[in-house]
């Protein structure tokens, strides 16, 4: 973490890079140890740490699954179909979005715009994005998952 | 097919690789630059009136020379450049970083030239990562080359949230805060990143210089729809049309020609209803004024803007009270809370709007639907209010009739079929959906 904040004039910039690395040592979220950690390296406090990850959608605050399934439902995506792909999810994990399956293992968010419009729908994938996906899709791609 | 700027040699060479992108004559304009004085280059674009492409078209050369000399302000000058594209219906520079992120990385150099800066940031959005590992590969590649000289550039990730896409939100992440807008004076030319002289620009804003460059400031100006709207524009095409995605082309291409021609008219045998010719903040256009050409000064005479050229096709399925229903719970979402007409104003709209898609809402409530667009536009220190106000209120004068029938009906007269039916807003899975407990007001 004080490697990262090397890269800025100003060590307190370096605080959403360390948030992330914290965040990725932490599977996947922000426990109260994490702000304690980037507190210390970057010389602020805890408090000041969650404050600033409360202010980002990608830092999560609770604990989330193992794999993170994110379905844009924004307008683009929803005019072609959003919304069915967003419930093949649930009806597949069998979660709704917000929710973790039982077994830690997925997490199903319903997302705003990930900038992917003219290739709808957008899924990601741990952040990884998958494009022009279709409701009939889904159960190939949960499958897929399943099995690592 | 007309000539390329932005994404020129892109179309058959992996310009992510430095010797390609050295073969089609890239890293030479920055040579040329470096050789001049910067007030020669920021005179090349101006002479092209290169204007910013991240929505508000700002003249480019005009907002290099609001920048103090060193003389004036003895700090050190940074340029930021603004990859934290998420409007919704915009993707475009995400395929610029894709495949000419050499090209971004040279315009950067440039830029910092004509600035006197040694320090540039990208602040690219969180949920690119895919790019964030391109251009950090590209980044290596060219600091190894020796192309940076002096010049340090820093990759800064975001981590999910829109506002951090206005320029003094982004500053504010960048100094490691919560990215809430400031407010102005002073502005980023005097005091923007650390308190120093900052000039931040769009990340298709800086992949143009160095075409602007090799062309030359006049020929470039020639392009596109001269006086004001020269040049091209990555026009990001969505929504219902046969093959979405991003498009080159002049400027003062009309939205017919860019459905009809390029992008494969719309799907399934439906109607066109409606098209956002910027992105999901500017105001709607209804389907019989789709002539108008995508250039600066046609859009204004018609109350819209060409914003970030992204072109979102909306058919006769939709309905537009669900539309804006959608669009107010997202700018609700990534309201920063700090200004009250928008923190409560975009709570109000989504009231309102779910109360008239309801069915339940009376005709009053739909003349106070304007008037709380009133309250917001125009009052907030940062233009997020008014991203809701104005497409909002632009779909209750365009479509009043569907509005209205809503009311008198008292249910959507879509009945369930609309394509916008059920869509979920992520504000929903947070347990904050702002219904107040007196319910909305008559």
């Amino acid at each position: 973490m004080r490697a990262l904040a090397a890269s800025y004039p100003d060590s307190r910039s370096a605080v959403l890079p360390a948030l992330r690395l914290a965040q990725e040592r932490h599977q996947g979220w922000l426990p109260p140890e994490a702000f304690r950690e980037v507190g210390e390296a970057l010389e602020l406090t805890p408090a000041y740490c969650k404050s600033v990850a409360s202010f980002y959608d990608m830092l999560h605050l609770q604990p989330v699954g193992r794999r993170l399934v994110e379905v844009c439902t924004n307008i683009c995506c929803g005019l072609r179909g959003a919304q069915e792909v967003l419930r093949a999810f649930e009806d597949e994990l069998g979660v709704a979005p917000g929710e973790t399956t039982d077994d830690g293992e997925f997490t199903l968010r319903a997302v705003e715009c990930i900038g992917g419009c003219g290739w709808p729908t957008v899924v990601a994938i741990d952040d990884r994005h998958r494009l022009n996906v279709g409701a009939d899709e889904v159960a190939g791609i949960v499958a897929e998952l399943r099995r690592g | 097919m007309a000539e390329l700027i932005v994404l020129a040699g892109a179309q058959d060479r992996d310009l992510t690789q430095l010797a390609e992108y050295r073969a089609v004559g890239g890293y030479v304009q920055l040579e040329r630059a470096r050789a001049l004085a910067p007030t020669s280059v920021i005179e090349e674009l101006n002479t092209a009136n290169l204007r910013g492409r991240g929505g508000a078209f700002f003249p480019t050369g005009k907002k290099m020379q609001f920048i103090p000399s060193r003389e004036q302000i003895d700090k050190p000058h940074y340029v930021c450049v603004n990859a934290d594209e998420s409007e919704p219906g915009t993707f475009k520079d995400r395929e610029i970083m894709q495949r000419v992120p050499h090209r971004l990385l040279e315009g950067c150099l440039i830029a910092a030239h004509a600035i006197d800066a040694q320090h540039v940031f990208i602040y690219i959005r969180g949920e690119y990562l895919a790019e964030f590992e391109l251009l950090k590969t590209a980044l290596d590649d060219a600091r190894e080359a020796g192309l940076l000289g002096e010049t340090v550039i820093v990759l800064h990730r975001g981590a999910g949230a829109y506002i951090c896409g206005e320029e003094s939100g982004l500053l504010e992440s960048l100094e490691g805060k919560r990215g809430q807008p400031r407010s102005r004076p002073p502005f980023p030319a005097s005091s923007g990143l650390y308190a120093s002289p900052t000039l931040i620009n769009n990340v298709e804003t800086i992949a143009t210089i160095p075409k602007v460059l090799e062309l030359g400031g006049a020929e470039y100006a020639r392009l596109g729809a001269p006086p004001d709207s020269t040049g091209t524009r990555l026009f990001c095409v969505s929504g219902n049309v046969v093959k979405g995605g991003n498009y080159e082309l002049p400027m003062g291409i009309t939205i017919r020609e860019v459905i009809y021609d390029l992008a494969g008219g719309i799907p399934e045998g439906r109607e066109l209803k409606a098209v956002i010719p910027g992105g999901s903040s500017m105001p709607i256009l209804s389907a019989d004024q789709i002539d108008v050409p995508l250039e600066h000064d046609a859009l204004r005479a018609l109350d819209t803007f060409l914003g970030a050229a992204a072109v979102i096709v909306i058919d006769d399925r939709a309905c537009m009270v669900q539309l804006g229903l959608r669009v107010a719970q997202f700018y609700m979402h990534e309201s920063c809370g700090k200004c009250t007409p928008c923190r409560e104003g975009t709570r109000w709209l989504v009231q309102l709007l779910e109360a008239i898609e309801a069915g339940q809402a009376t005709h009053s409530q739909l003349e106070l639907l304007l008037d709380v667009c009133d309250r917001i536009l125009g009052k907030c220190l940062c233009p997020l209010g008014d991203a809701a106000a104005m497409p909002v209120a632009s779909y209750v004068v365009k479509f009043r009739e569907e509005f209205r029938a809503h009311v008198d009906q008292g249910r959507c007269p879509f009945g369930g079929a609309s394509s916008l039916e059920g869509l979920f807003a992520p504000v929903d899975q947070h347990g904050q959906h702002p219904v107040l407990a007196e319910g909305v007001p008559a």
